[in-house]
């Protein structure tokens, strides 16, 4: 198991002009981490549509590599998404999950199916190009520059658990100059 | 042909197209099965993106927007309603132009929506209110001229749009 906040901080070395796309504690994480990285679209405005947004960026921005930071939560309320995004073969699409096997935003309370289910099997079997697991750090620096690259759709499903608690910034996540500074960054990139 | 006759799916398609419409993102419903869904298919003025469940398509949109590019949402009424909180969040809350058109299954041509023997269709336009989603009914040729104007306030006000099929085509 990977400390979430320390995975972030080695994906954060990485990204360069990437579209990132993190889900509720991952987005306060990702935040903490990178507050000036103006390509964060925060998805925390209904739960699951997360991967659909990402499907809508890599499609109407082929030029663009998207990077989503789900949930495993999130992810269970919309698992069609996974046969669409394979369906519409976006090679620009790299979609992380967050697997702590809990609503760690609500309660803490375990994922349906948090001891047998696999993520990476389910999205081999919706169609993406390539699914796997990584589970601790050595393993996430050693893949996530080929990752960056490789053809999409692929899923990563990342074996964490939280790290220290972030500062809750819900005011700028939420609020509308976090979208305006996306789209003002995303025009210029 | 003239303003009183059932609404075609060939007008449409042609209205759509006229306010830079490029993606329709779509769930398929019988309403709006043959007489837009199958021809646009082949309708090179569009990219068609088939999706498992409405509130993708919603999500869809949205982000297509931020990229400067329009989209449609093409759905059923039943899945309209089960994109309500996607559509609040993303369109409402956030400001986004999330064109959507829902056909009304089953509805009685003629007959307003909230007049409707269908409990469900009765409902769809009060929903749309109470989010202040503009909406438009498209049920006669004359109603097309509904359409560009609905799209493009939508993109104007960064807001949603509801265009709502009352016939089957």
């Amino acid at each position: 198991m990977m400390r979430r906040d320390l995975c972030f901080q080695i994906l954060a070395r990485h990204v360069r002009d990437e579209i990132v796309v993190p889900v509720y504690q991952a987005a306060q994480e990702w935040h903490a981490i990178r507050p000036d990285y103006a390509l964060t679209y925060y998805s925390i405005g209904a739960m699951g549509q997360a991967s659909s947004i990402a499907l809508g960026f890599a499609l109407a921005r082929p030029d663009k590599r998207v990077i989503v930071l789900d949930g495993d939560g999130s992810l269970l309320m919309n698992l069609g998404s996974l046969v669409t995004i394979a369906s519409q073969k976006p090679a620009n699409l790299l979609h992380f999950v967050c697997g702590n096997g809990m609503y760690e935003a609500n309660g803490g309370h375990p994922i349906p199916g948090r001891d047998q289910l696999s993520f990476a099997a389910l999205a081999r079997a919706a169609g993406y190009v390539k699914a796997d697991e990584i589970s601790t750090l050595d393993a996430f620096e050693a893949k996530i520059g080929g990752l960056l690259k490789e053809p999409g759709p692929v899923l990563v499903d990342l074996k964490l658990v939280a790290g220290e608690p972030p500062p809750q910034d819900y005011i700028f996540i939420h609020g509308a100059a976090a979208r305006a500074s996306f789209r003002t960054a995303l025009r210029q990139s | 042909m003239n303003d009183a006759d059932p609404i075609t799916g060939a007008v449409i398609l042609d209205a759509i197209a006229s306010c830079g419409i490029e993606y329709i993102v779509s769930v398929p419903d019988i309403t709006t099965s043959e007489g837009l869904l199958w021809p646009l298919v082949t309708d090179k003025r569009f990219r068609l993106v088939r999706v498992c469940k409405e509130d993708e398509g919603v999500s869809i949109c949205a982000a297509m927007s931020l990229c400067d590019k329009r989209a449609l949402l093409l759905i059923q009424y039943t899945g309209l309603l089960d994109s309500i909180n996607a559509l609040r969040s993303a369109g409402c809350e956030y400001k986004l132009p999330v064109c959507v058109m829902a056909g009304l299954l089953q509805k009685e041509p003629g007959v307003a929506p909230t007049k409707s023997k269908s409990f469900g269709i009765r409902i769809v336009e009060p929903i749309l209110d109470a989010m202040s989603v503009p909406h438009d009914l498209l049920e006669q040729m004359s109603d097309v001229r509904f359409i560009r104007p609905a799209i493009d306030k939508a993109y104007a006000d960064s807001y949603p749009t509801a265009l709502l099929i009352g016939r089957q085509m």
